[in-house]
């Protein structure tokens, strides 16, 4: 289990069979969670699957239409976003353009009726909690789109919320800026240990980041796990393709013990996996499909150590990434080529297209989901 | 080729007849403002400033002046707080019958102003109230408003709804959201409505001629004035200042309306693409 993980903190949030109709439309169908006090939790899943609906209604934007929300033990029904303990980094970041940087780090400071000095101060230090110190005068509207977003979660975080909103904050930005301000928020998140919500419909990042991970398809949670038991064991198929590469193949159970389910699978033929491997309340007879990931499988070469089973097939296409190959094998006895993900060590040679490949696997990186 | 050079002489021909009519009248208002015959034909007989000196001290002249301003300010202020409301309700809400309502809030836009000015006197006179500078300003406010609202609309339009939201998520009320985020940032808009619907108020003559009872504004008294063949050259001297003004005005309003278009060009480069 990773240290980040923080099983025994009490729940800041908790979400009681949520809905919401946009009139006939059902964007969420009951939704049911808990939030834990100080941990990086996502909202993860396709466009259109109700996370900024979610997201924006733990705000105080928009209510419910059934089902309650309750924030540090307060339920929050007729409750408006001002009067919330949430801040929210919007898409589009939102920032005031006619206003300067310190005044919109500011904005919500002003409300309080600090002495000058006192709001000065804490506006200058959240300036510098995000790499911002001495922009205050610059002109809002002279910032990159980095700064920006960081002008954004200062203006949240001065106001001390229980819990910051985050909606896609990352996406408007390139690639490289993208990788950077993923690990620093990470980074603020637990050095202010501030419970955040991000909402994101990009795998990777909510892998990256989160403590925690809420995957939604069709305003349902579908799976609610840790990074590592996402990726380890998603519970269905929708799931596991969703999260990283996946291939799945025809299974059915042919034997069952106490302990252990003997499958036989589709060119991988028969494997024995205990039955604690089966997800929470699946019968053996009930499983079609199981999946393997791409790395968990080895194409050897001569003279590599042996794995604990070995199949042929015939290599399709090969992608070549530089630290990685992607390769597209056929294994005997199945139509579709399976992907096989290969770091490339030193000596190790790239296999070409046409080629016999022998691929070696553990029977215990058999994923059986529903 | 040849044919088509032939129909470019004929469109140039065309505009340039269509602006000589539009214009030269215009022209001719300056031209004898500062003749010194006071009969209005060519030839002209010479330079004087005498017509404008005569404004200086006409009484009746000045109260239709402050008639006027009192009437434009007041319709600008008051059309541009309605315009405000309205545009902020349109751009931001749906309501039932939205399409209906805003086509009746729009339609003096197109409705001729002698039916308006026609219709709203006998309301009153059946209401029992008597005309004044108010009667006039409610019917300008009548035919600005729509101006207004379509002015500011385009301000609202520009705006990211998630301005409000986020001043609204940070502890704000939504009055003070209005106060300090949504009218500081359609506030080019604001200027240019007060200056667009102040201008038209100015020069209105028919609803103004309708609805006033003793106290006449700027336009009703020149008109007034055209039946004395002696007064035409101040007339022309008088036409000559308010045409200089509404032109200032108009530009002023215009630049206003562009500096609200970049404002919101930049706030929209900042949504671009992200959704
Ligand atoms: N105001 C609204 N009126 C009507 N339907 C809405 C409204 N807001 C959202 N929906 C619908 O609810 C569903 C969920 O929308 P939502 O914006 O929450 O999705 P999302 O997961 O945030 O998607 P994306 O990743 O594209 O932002 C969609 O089908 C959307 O069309
Ligand atoms: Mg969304």
């Amino acid at each position: 289990m990773l240290d980040t993980e923080k099983p025994h903190a009490r729940t800041i949030i908790e979400l009681d069979g949520v809905t919401k109709n946009f009139g006939a439309v059902q964007a969420l169908k009951g939704i049911t969670a808990n939030i834990r006090e100080g941990e990086f939790f996502s909202l993860l899943g396709p466009s259109g699957c109700g996370k900024t609906t979610l997201l924006r209604m733990i705000a105080g934007f928009d209510d419910p239409t059934t089902g309650t929300i309750t924030i540090d033990n307060k339920a929050m029904a007729g409750i408006a976003a001002n009067h919330r303990p949430t801040n929210m980094v919007f898409q589009s970041y939102a920032i005031f353009p006619h206003l300067s940087v310190a005044d919109n780090v500011g904005y919500g400071l002003k409300k309080r009726r600090l002495p000058k000095a006192e709001y000065k101060r804490e506006v200058e230090q959240a300036l510098e909690m995000v790499d911002l110190g001495g922009y205050g005068p610059r002109a809002a509207h002279t910032l990159s789109g980095g700064q920006r977003q960081r002008v954004a979660l200062a203006r949240a975080l001065i106001m001390k919320p229980k819990v910051v909103l985050l909606d896609e904050p990352l996406s408007a930005l390139d690639k490289k800026l993208r990788d950077q301000m993923q690990l620093e928020l990470r980074q603020l998140q637990r050095s202010v240990g501030i419970t955040f919500i991000l909402v994101t419909h990009d795998q990777e990042e909510a892998l990256i980041m989160s403590d925690r991970i809420a995957v939604m398809f069709d305003g349902q949670i579908e799976q609610l796990a840790t990074p590592e038991e996402l990726y380890r064991r998603p519970v269905n198929q929708r799931v596991a393709s969703f999260i990283g590469v996946m291939n799945f193949l025809e299974a059915r159970a042919t034997k069952s013990s106490e302990t252990h389910v003997s499958l036989d699978v589709q060119a991988l033929g028969k494997i024995d996996i205990p039955r604690a491997g089966l997800p929470d309340g699946m019968k053996p007879e009930e499983i079609h499909r199981v999946g393997v990931r791409p790395e968990m499988m080895t194409i050897l070469i001569d003279g590599a150590p042996s794995a604990e089973r070995i199949v042929e097939g015939e290599v399709v296409e090969t992608s070549y990434y530089g630290d990685m190959t992607y390769y597209s094998v056929r294994l005997n006895g199945l139509e579709a080529p399976v992907t096989i993900s290969m770091r490339n060590t030193a000596g190790r040679a790239v296999l070409r297209p046409g080629e016999t490949a022998r691929v070696g696997f553990a029977t215990d990186s058999i994923i059986v989901f529903r | 080729m040849s044919n088509r050079r032939k129909n470019l002489n004929w469109l140039n021909v065309y505009a340039v007849v269509y602006m000589v009519f539009l214009y030269a009248p215009v022209v001719l208002l300056p031209i004898f403002a500062f003749n010194s015959a006071t009969i209005i034909a060519f030839p002209l007989s010479g330079f004087t400033t005498e017509w404008f000196g005569v404004l200086w001290t006409t009484q009746a002249l000045h109260d239709a002046v402050w008639n006027s301003m009192l009437v434009s300010v007041s319709t600008a202020v008051i059309s541009t707080v309605l315009g405000l409301f309205a545009a902020r309700a349109v751009a931001r809400y749906t309501f039932p019958f939205q399409r209906g309502i805003m086509g009746l809030v729009m339609l003096p836009l197109v409705l001729p102003e002698i039916i308006i000015a026609v219709a709203l006197l006998i309301v009153l006179i059946q209401l029992g109230l008597s005309l004044s500078l108010w009667t006039v300003v409610l019917g300008h406010v009548l035919v600005c408003t729509p101006f207004s609202i379509a002015v500011l609309s385009s301000a609202f339009r520009g705006l990211d709804p998630s301005m409000e939201e986020a001043s609204f998520d940070l502890g704000e009320t939504h009055w003070g959201t209005f106060r300090r985020v949504t009218f500081p940032l359609v506030m080019p808009g604001v200027i240019s409505s007060l200056l667009i619907t102040f201008t038209i108020s100015l020069d209105e003559f028919i609803i103004a001629f309708f609805l006033t009872g003793t106290e006449v504004t700027l336009p009703v008294y020149i008109w007034s004035q055209m039946r004395f063949p002696t007064k035409l050259p101040s007339i022309m001297a008088l036409g000559t200042i308010l045409l200089a003004l509404t032109v200032a005005l108009l530009i002023l309003a215009e630049f206003f309306r562009r500096r609200s278009a970049t404002r919101r060009g930049l706030d929209a480069s900042t949504t671009e693409g992200l959704i």
